[in-house]
């Protein structure tokens, strides 16, 4: 390696990584807003007064600094909203985000690793797959199981395996051929052992990259299904249910819109940015 | 190019078309929200939904139901929809030509922008103009067609209220439209006030789709386009004084655009899906924004030729984007 840094402590160059820094103080602000929720938010969520409704945020003419951010057509903080739609945001990111890694990586590496039938009925499987359309397929697969949380979190594990089961199977058929593996089978280790305690390690580093990047992914489509009415019940505050009622006051009150959009844009980048980061971190050949 | 060989490829996309078919159709059976009810008033007695139930065909077992779904479908009658009382066929063709017109106008604006950011970008190689686009690519790549949609809405619809944001063209114009190509029709029939319309109200949703598919096309063409300038007939033209501008043109891009076509193809069928999402945040009367209504009232007969038209739709685009590739590369032909 010729980045004299190589040798520095891996933690170390991925904050010192301008873009994958930026990604982890977005990651750390919306993991704060989740966590802190109850404390941060200066109002209940749901609280309604509709003798304040539409008010504009408090640095703006008419604003009121109760209400830093304004309030919505029922006088509900859109402050607290924004915090508590973190919440919710996060939680389908990691969720949704760890199945879907999981289901993907482990049909790749089974695919990658023994090739074969199993690479064959695996990869006609993503194919297929790939031929729907993804938004359409996520409404549909919603429609079908009832709005909720959990239908959201079970339609993006069930659309997004793919992404990892193709990229997982690549590397894993990379590193199938590489000298450890050979080492490993001549000391006589079963191939089960093999694919899962010396295989598997090696892909931790593209899977957290993958991870990163779906989580991003995650978010867009939980706003999205929510913005078609099929997430949670439109009284939980969610980016996406924010947009949805942001959307019908556009010229009254443009920033019941523009707020929300402001935070899933941020959030969407963050990640996008932290994936890219510690992808350039930890992967040099991809350095241009 | 020969014949065999297209037929052969179209021949390979029917049992993606028939697991398509046959996913979609069991998968919407076991909804459960009923179509019939929702159709019906409150005042409906339990014998007239029984009997729109057998008008329907929905009181069969599901293995008998896909049976007369498959023996329709092969006569190319697609049901009648449940939500609008017309053929589904119909419906779809008289919506298609709105979206395909709002998804050409997309991909001619991405790959139109791609090529001048990827050739801007590799001719100022190394010097900051390039990092100033690699930053552009970085963000635009990242957000996806729906926020831009509304953050487009936002800038230029309510910030600066300059562009239209809903609908397909002024409804002040009346325009007795014989296919539907609004754009094509009012062209060859000179209507062009049509036409400036059509085209003013398809700027932001065309310019939304666009704008991914733009960035990751751009940044493929720009990294193959780099490969290309190590290799050595470039260092031989440049040393035999051509310039450097001459040479990306006409011999570097040509190579460069075999690799990154194959690579971006299946980002044009992502902006043909996106159309979804686009045309309802537009009110943009496609079959994006039909589908959306097709899944809110559970019109299964509707909801089935719409994904079955979006499959059909992304295999043409993946055989096209092959035909473009052989065309580019000669050595291709002959496989």
């Amino acid at each position: 390696m010729s980045d004299g840094r190589a040798d520095l402590p891996l933690t170390y160059r991925i904050v010192h990584e301008p873009r994958a820094l930026f990604g982890l103080c977005v990651l750390g602000l919306m993991f704060l807003a989740a966590v802190l929720a109850p404390w941060l938010s200066p109002h209940d969520p749901l609280e309604q007064d509709l003798l304040s409704s539409f008010l504009p945020p408090s640095w703006k003419e008419n604003g009121d600094p109760v209400f830093f951010l304004g309030t919505d057509n029922l006088g509900r903080d859109i402050a607290s909203r924004l915090i508590y739609g973190a919440r919710t945001a996060l939680i389908v990111a990691l969720i949704a985000a760890t199945m879907a890694a999981l289901l993907g990586t482990v049909l790749g590496m089974l695919a990658g690793f023994y090739g074969g039938k199993t690479d064959m009925l695996i990869s006609r499987a993503v194919d297929i797959w790939m031929s729907f359309p993804a938004v359409l397929l996520s409404i549909v697969l919603v429609a079908v199981m009832g709005a909720g949380l959990h239908a959201v979190i079970i339609a993006i594990v069930i659309i997004d395996w793919t992404r990892f089961c193709r990229v997982i199977r690549a590397e894993t058929m990379v590193q199938k051929e590489r000298d450890y593996v050979s080492s490993a089978v001549t000391i006589g280790l079963t191939r089960v052992r093999i694919l899962f305690q010396e295989v598997f390690p090696n892909l931790v580093p593209l899977l957290i990259v993958l991870l990163t990047l779906e989580m991003g992914i995650a978010i867009v489509v939980e706003t999205i299904l929510s913005f078609v009415g099929l997430s949670v019940a439109s009284d939980t505050p969610t980016w996406g249910n924010l947009i949805q009622e942001g959307r019908q006051y556009i010229h009254q009150a443009p920033w019941l819109l523009g707020l929300p959009v402001a935070c899933v844009v941020m959030a969407v980048l963050g990640l996008n940015a932290l994936g890219d980061g510690i992808k350039e971190v930890i992967d040099p050949e991809t350095r241009q | 190019m020969s014949y065999p060989y297209l037929i052969n490829r179209l021949l390979l996309a029917l049992p993606t078309l028939a697991g398509a078919v046959t996913i979609t159709f069991i998968l919407l059976r076991v909804v459960p929200g009923d179509p019939i009810a929702m159709m019906t008033g409150p005042g409906a007695t339990e014998a007239d939904i029984a009997q729109l139930r057998a008008h329907y065909g929905l009181d069969q077992s599901i293995a008998h139901q896909f049976v007369i779904y498959l023996s329709q479908l092969i006569t190319g009658d697609l049901g009648t929809s449940i939500s609008l009382r017309q053929n589904v066929g119909e419906l779809i063709a008289g919506r298609l030509p709105v979206t395909i017109e709002l998804v050409v106008i997309a991909m001619l604006i991405a790959v139109g922008f791609a090529l001048i950011l990827a050739l801007k970008g590799t001719f100022w190689r190394g010097r900051w103009p390039e990092r100033l686009v690699d930053g552009f690519i970085g963000v635009t790549v990242a957000i996806p067609d729906f926020l831009w949609a509304l953050s487009l809405i936002l800038i230029l619809g309510v910030a600066i209220p300059i562009m239209p944001i809903f609908g397909r063209m002024d409804l002040t114009i009346s325009f007795d439209s014989w296919t539907n190509f609004y754009l094509t029709e009012s062209l060859l029939r000179g209507r062009f006030e049509v036409t400036r319309s059509v085209l003013y109200h398809m700027v932001l949703p065309a310019v939304s789709l666009a704008l991914p598919l733009m960035a990751i096309t751009a940044r493929v063409l720009k990294s193959c386009l780099n490969a290309e300038m190590n290799r050595e007939y470039v260092t031989l033209a440049r040393t035999q004084g051509f310039g450097r501008l001459k040479v990306i043109y006409s011999q570097a891009l040509r190579n460069a655009l075999v690799p990154a076509t194959a690579l971006s193809g299946v980002q044009f069928t992502f902006l043909i899906g996106g159309t979804v999402l686009v045309e309802r945040i537009f009110g943009y009367p496609g079959i994006g924004n039909m589908a959306i209504d097709a899944v809110i009232n559970r019109d299964l007969p509707l909801i089935q030729g719409l994904v079955l038209t979006f499959a059909i739709l992304f295999i043409l685009v993946n055989l096209l984007i092959d035909l473009f590739i052989t065309f580019l590369d000669p050595r291709l032909r002959h496989v």
